[in-house]
Protein backbone atom coordinates (compact mmCIF):
# COMPACT_ATOMS: atom_id res chain seq x y z
CA UNK A 1 0.00 0.00 0.00
CA UNK A 2 1.69 3.62 -1.19
CA UNK A 3 0.99 6.66 0.40
CA UNK A 4 -0.30 9.53 -1.41
CA UNK A 5 0.70 11.88 1.06
CA UNK A 6 3.93 12.09 3.12
CA UNK A 7 3.78 10.60 6.75
CA UNK A 8 3.60 13.78 9.01
CA UNK A 9 5.51 13.59 12.13
CA UNK A 10 2.19 14.18 14.12
CA UNK A 11 1.11 11.21 12.79
CA UNK A 12 4.27 9.30 14.24
CA UNK A 13 3.14 10.67 17.21
CA UNK A 14 -0.45 9.89 17.43
CA UNK A 15 0.82 5.83 16.62
CA UNK A 16 2.89 5.99 20.04
CA UNK A 17 -0.22 7.11 21.99
CA UNK A 18 -2.36 4.51 20.50
CA UNK A 19 -2.35 0.61 21.77
CA UNK A 20 -1.86 -2.18 19.24
CA UNK A 21 -5.28 -3.72 18.35
CA UNK A 22 -7.72 -0.89 19.20
CA UNK A 23 -10.51 0.44 18.12
CA UNK A 24 -10.04 3.61 16.51
CA UNK A 25 -12.59 6.34 14.98
CA UNK A 26 -10.51 8.83 12.75
CA UNK A 27 -12.42 12.23 12.67
CA UNK A 28 -11.72 14.22 9.85
CA UNK A 29 -9.41 11.43 8.28
CA UNK A 30 -8.85 13.14 4.66
CA UNK A 31 -7.46 10.49 2.78
CA UNK A 32 -6.98 7.80 4.97
CA UNK A 33 -2.69 7.94 5.66
CA UNK A 34 -3.19 7.99 9.19
CA UNK A 35 -5.88 5.45 9.96
CA UNK A 36 -3.79 3.31 7.29
CA UNK A 37 -0.66 3.45 9.24
CA UNK A 38 -2.60 2.90 12.16
CA UNK A 39 -3.53 -0.46 10.40
CA UNK A 40 -0.53 -1.45 9.83
CA UNK A 41 1.44 -0.84 12.53
CA UNK A 42 -0.65 -1.10 15.66
CA UNK A 43 -3.05 -3.86 13.47
CA UNK A 44 -6.30 -1.33 14.60
CA UNK A 45 -9.98 -1.48 14.24
CA UNK A 46 -10.14 2.08 12.11
CA UNK A 47 -12.95 3.81 10.81
CA UNK A 48 -12.79 7.11 9.35
CA UNK A 49 -14.85 9.68 9.25
CA UNK A 50 -14.86 13.14 6.69
CA UNK A 51 -16.88 15.19 4.69
CA UNK A 52 -14.72 15.69 1.27
CA UNK A 53 -15.19 13.64 -1.87
CA UNK A 54 -11.54 13.07 -2.99
CA UNK A 55 -10.56 12.03 0.42
CA UNK A 56 -13.28 9.88 0.92
CA UNK A 57 -12.46 8.61 -2.52
CA UNK A 58 -8.69 7.89 -1.28
CA UNK A 59 -9.76 6.48 1.76
CA UNK A 60 -12.01 4.00 -0.49
CA UNK A 61 -9.30 2.91 -2.78
CA UNK A 62 -7.06 1.96 0.81
CA UNK A 63 -9.99 -0.15 1.46
CA UNK A 64 -10.72 1.86 4.54
CA UNK A 65 -14.27 1.91 6.26
CA UNK A 66 -15.26 5.89 5.59
CA UNK A 67 -18.29 7.39 6.68
CA UNK A 68 -19.47 11.12 4.81
CA UNK A 69 -20.58 12.40 7.96
CA UNK A 70 -20.79 16.07 9.52
CA UNK A 71 -18.59 16.48 12.55
CA UNK A 72 -20.43 19.45 13.20
CA UNK A 73 -23.90 17.53 13.98
CA UNK A 74 -22.20 15.73 16.57
CA UNK A 75 -21.32 12.03 16.85
CA UNK A 76 -25.03 11.27 18.33
CA UNK A 77 -24.32 7.98 15.44
CA UNK A 78 -21.79 6.45 17.59
CA UNK A 79 -22.73 4.39 21.03
CA UNK A 80 -21.17 5.55 24.17
CA UNK A 81 -17.54 3.64 24.42
CA UNK A 82 -17.80 2.32 21.41
CA UNK A 83 -13.90 3.00 20.14
CA UNK A 84 -10.86 2.80 22.54
CA UNK A 85 -9.57 6.24 20.55
CA UNK A 86 -11.56 8.87 18.72
CA UNK A 87 -8.92 10.78 17.21
CA UNK A 88 -9.38 14.16 15.72
CA UNK A 89 -6.00 15.63 14.43
CA UNK A 90 -6.14 19.46 12.98
CA UNK A 91 -9.51 19.91 12.49
CA UNK A 92 -10.96 21.06 15.87
CA UNK A 93 -9.80 24.67 14.67
CA UNK A 94 -12.06 24.10 11.58
CA UNK A 95 -15.91 22.96 13.58
CA UNK A 96 -18.17 24.94 14.63
CA UNK A 97 -19.02 23.58 18.19
CA UNK A 98 -15.63 22.57 19.68
CA UNK A 99 -16.98 21.88 23.17
CA UNK A 100 -19.57 19.98 22.35
CA UNK A 101 -17.39 17.83 19.52
CA UNK A 102 -14.65 17.13 22.11
CA UNK A 103 -17.55 16.14 24.32
CA UNK A 104 -18.77 14.08 22.09
CA UNK A 105 -15.49 12.37 21.63
CA UNK A 106 -14.88 11.59 25.06
CA UNK A 107 -18.23 10.33 25.33
CA UNK A 108 -17.37 7.81 22.36
CA UNK A 109 -14.27 7.09 22.87
CA UNK A 110 -12.28 5.66 26.28
CA UNK A 111 -9.45 8.44 25.31
CA UNK A 112 -9.56 11.19 22.74
CA UNK A 113 -6.68 12.20 21.17
CA UNK A 114 -7.07 15.94 20.04
CA UNK A 115 -4.29 17.74 17.87
CA UNK A 116 -4.51 21.42 16.76
CA UNK A 117 -2.45 24.43 15.69
CA UNK A 118 -1.69 26.83 18.45
CA UNK A 119 -2.39 29.95 17.55
CA UNK A 120 -0.48 31.47 20.27
CA UNK A 121 3.32 30.50 18.99
CA UNK A 122 5.52 33.39 19.83
CA UNK A 123 5.98 33.95 15.60
CA UNK A 124 1.95 34.10 15.05
CA UNK A 125 1.96 36.62 18.17
CA UNK A 126 4.59 38.76 17.62
CA UNK A 127 3.23 38.56 13.62
CA UNK A 128 0.31 39.95 14.61
CA UNK A 129 1.87 42.53 17.20
CA UNK A 130 4.27 44.05 14.26
CA UNK A 131 2.23 43.85 11.17
CA UNK A 132 -1.79 44.46 12.63
CA UNK A 133 -2.60 41.64 10.19
CA UNK A 134 -3.91 38.57 11.10
CA UNK A 135 -0.79 35.99 10.76
CA UNK A 136 0.22 33.56 8.35
CA UNK A 137 2.64 30.64 8.00
CA UNK A 138 2.77 26.83 6.82
CA UNK A 139 -0.01 25.41 8.35
CA UNK A 140 -2.23 28.54 8.58
CA UNK A 141 -1.79 30.02 5.11
CA UNK A 142 -5.00 31.23 4.86
CA UNK A 143 -6.65 35.18 4.82
CA UNK A 144 -8.94 35.62 7.74
CA UNK A 145 -11.80 35.78 5.35
CA UNK A 146 -11.26 32.67 3.90
CA UNK A 147 -10.07 30.07 6.53
CA UNK A 148 -11.46 27.48 7.33
CA UNK A 149 -10.13 27.67 10.62
CA UNK A 150 -13.04 29.57 12.59
CA UNK A 151 -11.99 28.76 16.02
CA UNK A 152 -8.48 30.31 16.91
CA UNK A 153 -7.13 29.00 20.18
CA UNK A 154 -3.86 28.88 22.37
CA UNK A 155 -2.28 25.86 24.45
CA UNK A 156 -3.36 27.98 27.35
CA UNK A 157 -6.94 28.57 25.57
CA UNK A 158 -7.27 24.38 25.36
CA UNK A 159 -6.29 23.56 28.79
CA UNK A 160 -8.79 25.77 30.28
CA UNK A 161 -11.55 24.78 28.65
CA UNK A 162 -10.54 21.24 29.60
CA UNK A 163 -10.57 22.03 33.05
CA UNK A 164 -14.03 24.00 33.02
CA UNK A 165 -15.67 21.08 31.60
CA UNK A 166 -14.74 18.88 33.25
CA UNK A 167 -12.60 16.74 30.54
CA UNK A 168 -9.75 15.19 32.06
CA UNK A 169 -6.32 15.85 30.20
CA UNK A 170 -4.06 12.40 30.57
CA UNK A 171 -1.12 13.65 28.51
CA UNK A 172 0.21 16.46 26.37
CA UNK A 173 2.54 16.67 23.83
CA UNK A 174 3.82 19.13 21.26
CA UNK A 175 5.47 19.83 18.09
CA UNK A 176 7.89 22.60 17.11
CA UNK A 177 7.49 24.43 13.72
CA UNK A 178 8.80 21.36 11.71
CA UNK A 179 7.21 18.90 13.49
CA UNK A 180 9.83 17.59 15.76
CA UNK A 181 8.76 16.74 19.32
CA UNK A 182 9.48 19.76 21.60
CA UNK A 183 9.26 19.80 25.44
CA UNK A 184 10.86 22.58 28.40
CA UNK A 185 10.28 25.73 29.09
CA UNK A 186 7.64 28.20 27.50
CA UNK A 187 5.80 25.81 25.80
CA UNK A 188 2.81 27.35 25.14
CA UNK A 189 4.89 30.18 23.40
CA UNK A 190 7.07 28.00 21.48
CA UNK A 191 5.18 24.82 20.22
CA UNK A 192 3.32 25.01 16.55
CA UNK A 193 1.11 22.05 17.51
CA UNK A 194 -0.27 20.76 20.63
CA UNK A 195 -1.38 16.72 20.69
CA UNK A 196 -4.01 16.11 24.33
CA UNK A 197 -5.00 13.01 25.05
CA UNK A 198 -8.07 13.41 27.13
CA UNK A 199 -10.60 11.52 28.94
CA UNK A 200 -13.88 11.88 30.36
CA UNK A 201 -13.62 11.69 34.40
CA UNK B 1 -22.36 2.09 -15.75
CA UNK B 2 -21.16 -1.52 -17.03
CA UNK B 3 -18.79 -1.90 -20.02
CA UNK B 4 -15.17 -0.99 -21.05
CA UNK B 5 -13.28 1.88 -19.16
CA UNK B 6 -16.54 2.51 -17.33
CA UNK B 7 -16.90 1.88 -13.62
CA UNK B 8 -17.67 -1.81 -14.10
CA UNK B 9 -14.92 -2.15 -16.38
CA UNK B 10 -15.68 -5.20 -18.07
CA UNK B 11 -11.75 -5.12 -19.58
CA UNK B 12 -11.46 -6.41 -15.76
CA UNK B 13 -14.73 -7.81 -14.24
CA UNK B 14 -17.19 -10.30 -15.57
CA UNK B 15 -20.05 -8.70 -15.24
CA UNK B 16 -23.71 -10.80 -14.33
CA UNK B 17 -26.92 -9.01 -15.43
CA UNK B 18 -29.75 -11.40 -14.51
CA UNK B 19 -33.45 -10.31 -14.97
CA UNK B 20 -35.04 -10.98 -11.63
CA UNK B 21 -37.64 -14.11 -10.86
CA UNK B 22 -41.59 -12.77 -10.91
CA UNK B 23 -40.31 -10.18 -14.08
CA UNK B 24 -41.13 -10.01 -17.75
CA UNK B 25 -38.20 -9.78 -19.49
CA UNK B 26 -36.18 -13.31 -18.99
CA UNK B 27 -36.78 -15.18 -15.83
CA UNK B 28 -39.94 -16.84 -14.60
CA UNK B 29 -42.54 -14.52 -14.08
CA UNK B 30 -46.75 -14.22 -14.54
CA UNK B 31 -46.62 -13.70 -18.07
CA UNK B 32 -44.81 -16.90 -18.54
CA UNK B 33 -46.16 -20.42 -19.29
CA UNK B 34 -47.25 -22.56 -16.62
CA UNK B 35 -45.85 -26.01 -17.73
CA UNK B 36 -48.90 -27.24 -16.15
CA UNK B 37 -51.29 -25.69 -17.76
CA UNK B 38 -50.09 -24.62 -21.13
CA UNK B 39 -51.22 -21.42 -19.91
CA UNK B 40 -49.56 -18.14 -18.76
CA UNK B 41 -49.71 -18.26 -14.82
CA UNK B 42 -51.32 -15.00 -13.91
CA UNK B 43 -52.81 -14.90 -10.97
CA UNK B 44 -51.76 -18.60 -10.24
CA UNK B 45 -48.33 -17.02 -9.83
CA UNK B 46 -47.36 -17.29 -5.89
CA UNK B 47 -46.44 -14.06 -4.15
CA UNK B 48 -42.45 -14.05 -4.67
CA UNK B 49 -40.40 -12.15 -2.29
CA UNK B 50 -37.00 -10.50 -2.88
CA UNK B 51 -34.84 -13.25 -0.98
CA UNK B 52 -36.75 -15.46 -3.87
CA UNK B 53 -35.22 -13.22 -6.31
CA UNK B 54 -31.89 -13.74 -4.72
CA UNK B 55 -32.13 -17.47 -4.68
CA UNK B 56 -32.85 -17.85 -7.93
CA UNK B 57 -29.76 -15.42 -8.78
CA UNK B 58 -27.83 -17.80 -6.24
CA UNK B 59 -28.68 -20.48 -8.86
CA UNK B 60 -27.67 -19.22 -11.25
CA UNK B 61 -24.04 -19.16 -9.58
CA UNK B 62 -24.20 -22.44 -9.09
CA UNK B 63 -25.45 -23.07 -12.50
CA UNK B 64 -22.60 -20.98 -13.68
CA UNK B 65 -19.99 -22.20 -11.15
CA UNK B 66 -18.84 -19.46 -9.57
CA UNK B 67 -18.52 -19.91 -5.66
CA UNK B 68 -17.59 -16.46 -5.01
CA UNK B 69 -18.37 -13.19 -6.77
CA UNK B 70 -16.29 -9.92 -6.33
CA UNK B 71 -19.45 -7.71 -5.63
CA UNK B 72 -22.86 -7.49 -5.77
CA UNK B 73 -24.59 -4.21 -6.14
CA UNK B 74 -27.89 -2.58 -7.21
CA UNK B 75 -29.78 0.56 -7.26
CA UNK B 76 -33.11 0.77 -5.09
CA UNK B 77 -34.90 -2.82 -5.65
CA UNK B 78 -31.43 -4.04 -6.86
CA UNK B 79 -29.77 -2.93 -3.93
CA UNK B 80 -32.18 -5.14 -1.90
CA UNK B 81 -31.07 -7.80 -3.71
CA UNK B 82 -27.69 -7.54 -3.19
CA UNK B 83 -27.89 -6.61 0.69
CA UNK B 84 -30.22 -10.06 1.06
CA UNK B 85 -27.38 -11.90 -1.10
CA UNK B 86 -24.62 -10.86 1.61
CA UNK B 87 -27.09 -12.11 4.06
CA UNK B 88 -28.51 -15.30 2.46
CA UNK B 89 -25.13 -16.44 1.37
CA UNK B 90 -22.75 -14.80 3.30
CA UNK B 91 -19.05 -15.99 2.06
CA UNK B 92 -20.47 -15.78 -1.72
CA UNK B 93 -19.84 -11.85 -2.07
CA UNK B 94 -17.14 -10.21 -0.71
CA UNK B 95 -18.40 -6.39 -1.38
CA UNK B 96 -21.25 -5.15 -1.66
CA UNK B 97 -22.64 -2.28 -3.41
CA UNK B 98 -25.96 -0.65 -2.27
CA UNK B 99 -26.80 2.39 -4.33
CA UNK B 100 -30.29 4.70 -3.22
CA UNK B 101 -31.62 1.42 -1.15
CA UNK B 102 -32.36 0.39 2.37
CA UNK B 103 -33.36 -2.51 4.31
CA UNK B 104 -37.21 -1.83 3.84
CA UNK B 105 -39.00 0.90 2.76
CA UNK B 106 -40.97 3.30 4.19
CA UNK B 107 -45.00 3.62 5.03
CA UNK B 108 -44.93 6.49 2.45
CA UNK B 109 -43.25 4.11 -0.61
CA UNK B 110 -45.63 1.47 0.46
CA UNK B 111 -48.57 4.01 0.28
CA UNK B 112 -47.61 4.86 -3.43
CA UNK B 113 -46.86 1.69 -4.64
CA UNK B 114 -50.49 0.75 -3.38
CA UNK B 115 -51.72 3.35 -5.48
CA UNK B 116 -49.98 1.59 -8.34
CA UNK B 117 -51.07 -1.54 -7.50
CA UNK B 118 -54.97 -0.51 -6.96
CA UNK B 119 -54.85 1.04 -10.32
CA UNK B 120 -53.80 -1.52 -11.98
CA UNK B 121 -56.66 -3.84 -10.24
CA UNK B 122 -59.02 -1.34 -10.89
CA UNK B 123 -58.59 -1.34 -14.61
CA UNK B 124 -62.21 -3.58 -16.10
CA UNK B 125 -59.40 -5.26 -18.58
CA UNK B 126 -57.39 -6.99 -15.60
CA UNK B 127 -59.76 -9.77 -15.11
CA UNK B 128 -57.97 -10.68 -11.93
CA UNK B 129 -54.75 -11.44 -13.56
CA UNK B 130 -56.67 -13.18 -16.03
CA UNK B 131 -55.71 -11.22 -19.31
CA UNK B 132 -53.04 -12.99 -21.38
CA UNK B 133 -55.21 -13.57 -24.31
CA UNK B 134 -57.44 -10.45 -23.95
CA UNK B 135 -56.57 -6.59 -24.27
CA UNK B 136 -54.21 -5.97 -21.33
CA UNK B 137 -55.37 -3.62 -18.26
CA UNK B 138 -52.83 -0.95 -19.62
CA UNK B 139 -54.91 1.83 -18.65
CA UNK B 140 -54.07 0.80 -14.80
CA UNK B 141 -50.76 0.10 -15.84
CA UNK B 142 -50.14 3.17 -17.23
CA UNK B 143 -51.09 5.31 -14.30
CA UNK B 144 -49.21 3.23 -11.52
CA UNK B 145 -45.80 3.80 -13.55
CA UNK B 146 -46.83 7.75 -13.71
CA UNK B 147 -47.54 7.45 -10.23
CA UNK B 148 -43.90 6.14 -9.81
CA UNK B 149 -42.33 7.82 -12.32
CA UNK B 150 -43.23 11.05 -9.80
CA UNK B 151 -41.86 9.56 -7.03
CA UNK B 152 -38.43 9.04 -8.96
CA UNK B 153 -38.41 12.93 -9.81
CA UNK B 154 -37.83 15.92 -6.90
CA UNK B 155 -39.61 19.25 -7.12
CA UNK B 156 -36.50 20.39 -8.11
CA UNK B 157 -36.20 18.72 -10.98
CA UNK B 158 -39.88 18.89 -12.23
CA UNK B 159 -39.50 22.52 -11.43
CA UNK B 160 -36.93 23.08 -14.06
CA UNK B 161 -38.04 20.25 -16.58
CA UNK B 162 -41.38 21.51 -16.91
CA UNK B 163 -42.35 24.11 -14.20
CA UNK B 164 -45.81 25.49 -15.25
CA UNK B 165 -45.27 25.47 -19.14
CA UNK B 166 -48.28 24.93 -21.38
CA UNK B 167 -47.71 22.81 -24.13
CA UNK B 168 -47.63 25.18 -27.39
CA UNK B 169 -51.07 26.18 -29.04
CA UNK B 170 -52.92 25.41 -25.65
CA UNK B 171 -53.81 27.52 -23.83
CA UNK B 172 -56.17 27.11 -20.05
CA UNK B 173 -59.25 26.14 -22.05
CA UNK B 174 -58.28 22.75 -22.21
CA UNK B 175 -60.92 20.00 -20.68
CA UNK B 176 -60.27 17.56 -18.32
CA UNK B 177 -57.92 13.96 -20.11
CA UNK B 178 -56.78 16.97 -22.32
CA UNK B 179 -52.74 17.86 -21.57
CA UNK B 180 -52.18 21.11 -21.05
CA UNK B 181 -49.52 21.22 -18.80
CA UNK B 182 -45.91 19.93 -20.07
CA UNK B 183 -45.73 17.66 -16.84
CA UNK B 184 -48.80 16.13 -17.60
CA UNK B 185 -48.09 14.96 -21.20
CA UNK B 186 -44.71 13.79 -20.00
CA UNK B 187 -46.40 11.65 -17.55
CA UNK B 188 -48.78 10.15 -20.07
CA UNK B 189 -46.24 9.63 -22.37
CA UNK B 190 -43.90 7.85 -19.41
CA UNK B 191 -46.98 5.83 -18.69
CA UNK B 192 -47.33 4.67 -22.43
CA UNK B 193 -44.17 3.63 -23.03
CA UNK B 194 -43.97 1.10 -20.25
CA UNK B 195 -47.19 -0.78 -20.89
CA UNK B 196 -45.69 -1.44 -23.83
CA UNK B 197 -42.28 -3.12 -22.41
CA UNK B 198 -44.02 -4.15 -18.96
CA UNK B 199 -46.54 -6.31 -17.91
CA UNK B 200 -49.04 -5.32 -15.49
CA UNK B 201 -48.66 -8.22 -13.45
CA UNK B 202 -45.14 -8.41 -12.97
CA UNK B 203 -45.70 -4.55 -11.41
CA UNK B 204 -48.06 -6.11 -8.98
CA UNK B 205 -45.73 -8.93 -8.28
CA UNK B 206 -42.38 -7.22 -8.10
CA UNK B 207 -43.87 -3.96 -6.14
CA UNK B 208 -45.60 -5.94 -3.78
CA UNK B 209 -42.40 -7.89 -3.36
CA UNK B 210 -40.67 -4.83 -2.44
CA UNK B 211 -43.24 -3.82 -0.05
CA UNK B 212 -42.95 -6.88 1.96
CA UNK B 213 -38.64 -6.71 1.99
CA UNK B 214 -37.76 -6.30 5.64
CA UNK B 215 -34.07 -7.36 6.18
CA UNK B 216 -34.72 -7.33 9.81
CA UNK B 217 -36.76 -10.35 9.56
CA UNK B 218 -33.59 -12.19 9.12
CA UNK B 219 -32.22 -10.93 12.51
CA UNK B 220 -35.47 -12.00 14.23
CA UNK B 221 -36.14 -7.79 14.13
CA UNK B 222 -32.90 -6.62 14.53
CA UNK B 223 -31.28 -5.48 11.22
CA UNK B 224 -27.74 -5.42 13.09
CA UNK B 225 -28.10 -9.00 13.55
CA UNK B 226 -29.39 -9.68 10.37
CA UNK B 227 -26.09 -8.47 9.09
CA UNK B 228 -24.06 -9.96 11.21
CA UNK B 229 -24.45 -12.91 9.07
CA UNK B 230 -22.64 -11.02 6.16
CA UNK B 231 -18.95 -10.58 6.12
CA UNK B 232 -19.12 -8.49 2.81
CA UNK B 233 -17.48 -5.13 2.93
CA UNK B 234 -20.06 -2.74 2.30
CA UNK B 235 -20.42 0.75 0.40
CA UNK B 236 -23.91 2.01 1.11
CA UNK B 237 -24.65 5.24 -1.29
CA UNK B 238 -27.13 8.16 -0.96
CA UNK B 239 -28.36 10.74 -3.08
CA UNK B 240 -29.06 13.87 -1.43
CA UNK B 241 -32.52 14.65 -2.79
CA UNK B 242 -33.95 10.87 -2.88
CA UNK B 243 -37.29 11.31 -0.44
CA UNK B 244 -38.09 7.89 -2.01
CA UNK B 245 -34.97 6.51 0.07
CA UNK B 246 -33.97 8.68 2.55
CA UNK B 247 -31.11 9.69 3.90
CA UNK B 248 -32.13 8.16 7.65
CA UNK B 249 -33.20 4.73 5.49
CA UNK B 250 -29.49 4.75 4.19
CA UNK B 251 -28.05 5.38 7.91
CA UNK B 252 -30.05 2.76 9.11
CA UNK B 253 -28.08 0.60 7.41
CA UNK B 254 -24.64 2.12 8.18
CA UNK B 255 -25.40 2.59 11.51
CA UNK B 256 -25.92 -1.22 12.03
CA UNK B 257 -22.82 -2.39 9.94
CA UNK B 258 -20.90 -0.07 11.95
CA UNK B 259 -21.72 -1.10 15.13
CA UNK B 260 -21.47 -4.62 13.53
CA UNK B 261 -17.80 -3.77 13.42
CA UNK B 262 -18.40 -4.56 9.41
CA UNK B 263 -16.10 -2.84 7.00
CA UNK B 264 -18.82 -0.41 5.89
CA UNK B 265 -18.43 3.06 3.86
CA UNK B 266 -20.76 5.46 3.23
CA UNK B 267 -21.13 8.22 0.78
CA UNK B 268 -23.63 10.57 0.07
CA UNK B 269 -23.85 12.14 -3.30
CA UNK B 270 -25.19 15.82 -4.13
CA UNK B 271 -27.62 15.72 -6.59
CA UNK B 272 -30.85 17.59 -7.48
CA UNK B 273 -32.28 14.62 -9.23
CA UNK B 274 -34.33 12.70 -6.36
CA UNK B 275 -34.44 8.48 -6.56
CA UNK B 276 -33.37 9.20 -10.31
CA UNK B 277 -29.96 9.96 -9.34
CA UNK B 278 -28.69 6.51 -9.43
CA UNK B 279 -29.37 6.51 -12.93
CA UNK B 280 -27.98 10.06 -13.55
CA UNK B 281 -25.69 10.61 -11.79
CA UNK B 282 -23.15 8.69 -13.37
CA UNK B 283 -19.58 10.73 -13.09
CA UNK B 284 -19.74 11.07 -9.40
CA UNK B 285 -21.22 7.59 -8.67
CA UNK B 286 -18.33 6.02 -11.02
CA UNK B 287 -15.63 7.80 -9.13
CA UNK B 288 -17.31 6.44 -6.01
CA UNK B 289 -17.65 3.04 -7.26
CA UNK B 290 -14.18 3.04 -9.33
CA UNK B 291 -12.22 3.75 -5.72
CA UNK B 292 -14.31 1.02 -3.95
CA UNK B 293 -13.56 -1.59 -6.42
CA UNK B 294 -9.75 -0.48 -6.36
CA UNK B 295 -9.85 -1.31 -2.61
CA UNK B 296 -11.49 -4.30 -3.25
CA UNK B 297 -9.52 -7.46 -1.91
Amino acid sequence: MGYRTKIKPDYNLIEGLVSTGAKVLDLGCGDGTLLSLLIERKQVKGVGVDIYEDGLNDCLKKGLSVLQLDLNKGLSRFKDGSFDYVILNMTLQATYNPLQLIKEMVRVGRKAIVGFPNFGHWKLVLSLLLKERMPKNKTLPYEWYNTPNIRLMTIKDFRVLCRESGIKIIGETFLGEDGEKIGGRLISWRAAEGIFELSSR
Amino acid sequence: MVGPGKAFDTNKYFVICANVLGGCKGTTGPSSIDPKSGKPYGPDFPLITIKDMVNCQLKLLDFLGIETVLAATGGSMGGMLALQMAVSAPGRVRNVIGVATSAHVSAQNIAFNEVGRRAIISDPHWYGGAYYDKTPPSDGLSIARMIGHITYLSDKTMREKFGRKVQSGKGFVAKFGEHQFEVESYLKYKGTTFTERFDANSYLYITKAIDLFNLEDEGGGSLAKALARATSRFLIIHFSSDWLFPEYQALELVDALKDNLANVSYRVIESNYGHDAFLLEEEALTRTIVSFLEGAK
